[in-house]
């Protein structure tokens, strides 16, 4: 089977862009990541187009409306906060299959304002704030919580993490944010759900991202300066775990796709060089610091006491500035961490450049659940 | 509008609401052991299909997780600890923790608490009928 190769790939800078529609801001993505490629939409054979907000709403063919119907294979997908990861992971497999040699994949979404979740059923009342509680903070928290208990970790340090993401976002003109927050401002900001605080939470904006991906073939004749391997492209959904349906458990949906993506890959947690993970609340990042091996059980906080997830650290995470600074559109979140990532692999990540990058990791998840994780690497 | 004999239950496996006796009911797979809220056919832990029996959970368990809720929908009543409880015996129940301060250091992990069952705080459906739901508190 051929090597899959990224060979176009790039992000709008995520904001509020009420004026547009959603396959307008699609399109956008879409002409940029071709632009990217030195292609053509006359020259994909196929789009993979992930969008939850009208995910019955054709926003694929309605991207080429845009941009150009060639008649092409359009498949529509929708997998919660996975979305982007998995319309990537599709146009992935087709070019892994050897169905075609140049496909499409666009990741957009337009957010309102506001809590996420927790609306509760049709019927009877409602049992937000009766029953506990459904909102994204709350059920985020809950899991932080669950890692405070089994390991000791602080309110402080999950706020950390929000420090150094919105830190990050500094050096990133696409973020939906550039703006420092010491310690005490993350820790002062209103209290959503603790231990998240307002500024712990990720920030609903609208984006889009999209990427080129060819096989090797199409790859070597279109020439492989700023190719990007991808070296494993894996999707899991949640194996049962005993409180599962009660408490959705974003770990070991992470650990079952991480011992995968590694196998496949044929790399190691210790060959990553940086990671953009799914920090759609601050208490999530710490989670996942080991849920994908950057260090063993109860040593996450320790990690972020210690800087070795900030640019400069022994394994950068989200410089980007994360789902928390740089914004979390849905749909567009899975292919806006693969652009992050491959703009490092390609050294062209200017002030927050992690030097040396050769191998990086991207995670997703989509609660309910789903996990998607790719590992790319630098070609030349 | 017909005169309402008892309270409705707030979810399906809150049993015997309205009586002086009610309880929460899991579903149980008689192979595997796994336990779950609510009815259903087949076992989404070892797949066993219609080895369902339904049993009657504790009404004891410990605090297994929670968060302290400081923003909500609009119209509801804020603070209020929401928590994840792990009951005597098996089944885990989400809910609302009652009768505590809504600070970290009042809510020790592993806390004994009791299910208690009373009125839904007042919500009513819109054919005016009340509801009877459960809470957690702290042991007596
Ligand atoms: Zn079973």
């Amino acid at each position: 089977m051929s090597d899959v190769y990224i060979m176009g790939v790039d992000m709008i800078k995520f904001g509020r862009f009420p004026e547009k529609t959603v396959p307008q801001l699609g399109a956008q993505a879409a002409l940029m990541a071709l632009d990217d490629a030195g292609l053509k939409i006359q020259d994909m054979e196929a789009l993979y187009c992930g969008n939850l907000g009208q995910a019955s709403g054709m926003v694929g063919q309605r991207v080429l409306q845009e941009i150009g119907q060639t008649g092409i294979a359009v498949v529509n997908v929708a997998n919660a906060c996975a979305t982007g990861a998995t319309a990537f992971r599709e146009a992935w497999m087709s070019v892994k299959a050897g169905v075609y040699d140049v496909v499409l994949a666009v990741g957009v979404e337009q957010m309102g304002k506001g809590l996420l979740g927790g609306a509760g059923g049709k019927t009877g009342i409602p049992k937000e704030g009766l029953l506990g509680s459904g909102t994204m903070p709350s059920v985020f928290a809950e899991a932080g919580m669950e890692h405070t208990r089994n390991h000791g970790t602080t309110f402080e340090q999950f706020a950390k993490v929000s420090v150094k993401n919105h830190h990050h976002s500094t050096l990133n003109p696409k973020a939906m944010y550039q703006i420092e927050t010491p310690l005490e401002t993350v820790m002062n900001a209103e209290m959503i759900s603790y231990p998240n605080t307002k500024l712990m939470c990720s920030v609903n904006v609208d984006g889009s991202a999209a990427a080129v991906l060819v096989s090797e073939k199409k790859a070597k004749e279109l020439g492989m300066s700023r190719a990007v391997k991808v070296r494993a492209s894996v999707l899991t959904s949640d194996p049962y775990t005993d409180r599962d349906l009660v408490m959705p458990d974003v770990n070991a949906v992470t650990r079952k796709a991480a011992a995968q993506a590694y196998e496949m890959a044929g790399v190691g947690p210790e060959d990553v060089n940086l990671v953009e993970l799914h920090d759609c609340f601050a208490t999530a990042e710490i989670l996942h610091y080991e849920n994908l091996g950057l260090c063993a059980d109860g040593e996450a906080g320790r990690m972020i006491d210690e800087d070795e997830v900030a640019l400069g650290g022994r394994v950068p995470v989200n410089v980007s500035g994360g789902l928390l600074s740089k914004g979390h559109p849905l749909g567009a979140t899975g292919i806006a961490n693969i652009y992050e990532v491959s703009t490092h692999l390609r050294g062209e990540a200017d002030k927050r450049q992690v030097e040396g990058a050769r191998i990086g990791l991207t995670h997703v998840i989509g609660l309910g659940s789903a996990c998607g994780i790719h590992i790319l690497e630098k070609v030349a | 509008m017909s005169e309402q004999s008892a309270p409705l239950p707030v979810v399906p496996h809150l049993k015997g609401a309205g009586t002086d006796d009610p309880y929460l009911e899991g579903h149980k797979c008689s192979d595997c052991g796994s336990i779950f809220l609510g009815v259903r056919e087949n076992c989404s832990n070892c797949g066993a299909r219609g080895k369902m029996e339904a049993i009657r959970l504790s009404n004891k368990g410990k605090l297994y997780s929670y968060s302290i809720v400081h923003r909500s929908f609009p119209g509801i009543e804020v603070p209020y600890v929401s928590a994840i409880v792990d009951l005597d015996g098996g089944g885990t129940v989400k809910g609302n923790l009652i009768n505590v301060e809504p600070k970290p250091e009042s809510i020790p992990f592993d806390m004994p608490v009791d299910v208690v069952f009373d009125d839904a705080l007042g919500r009513k459906d819109g054919d005016g009928n009340s509801y009877i739901s459960y809470f957690f508190q702290p042991a007596a």
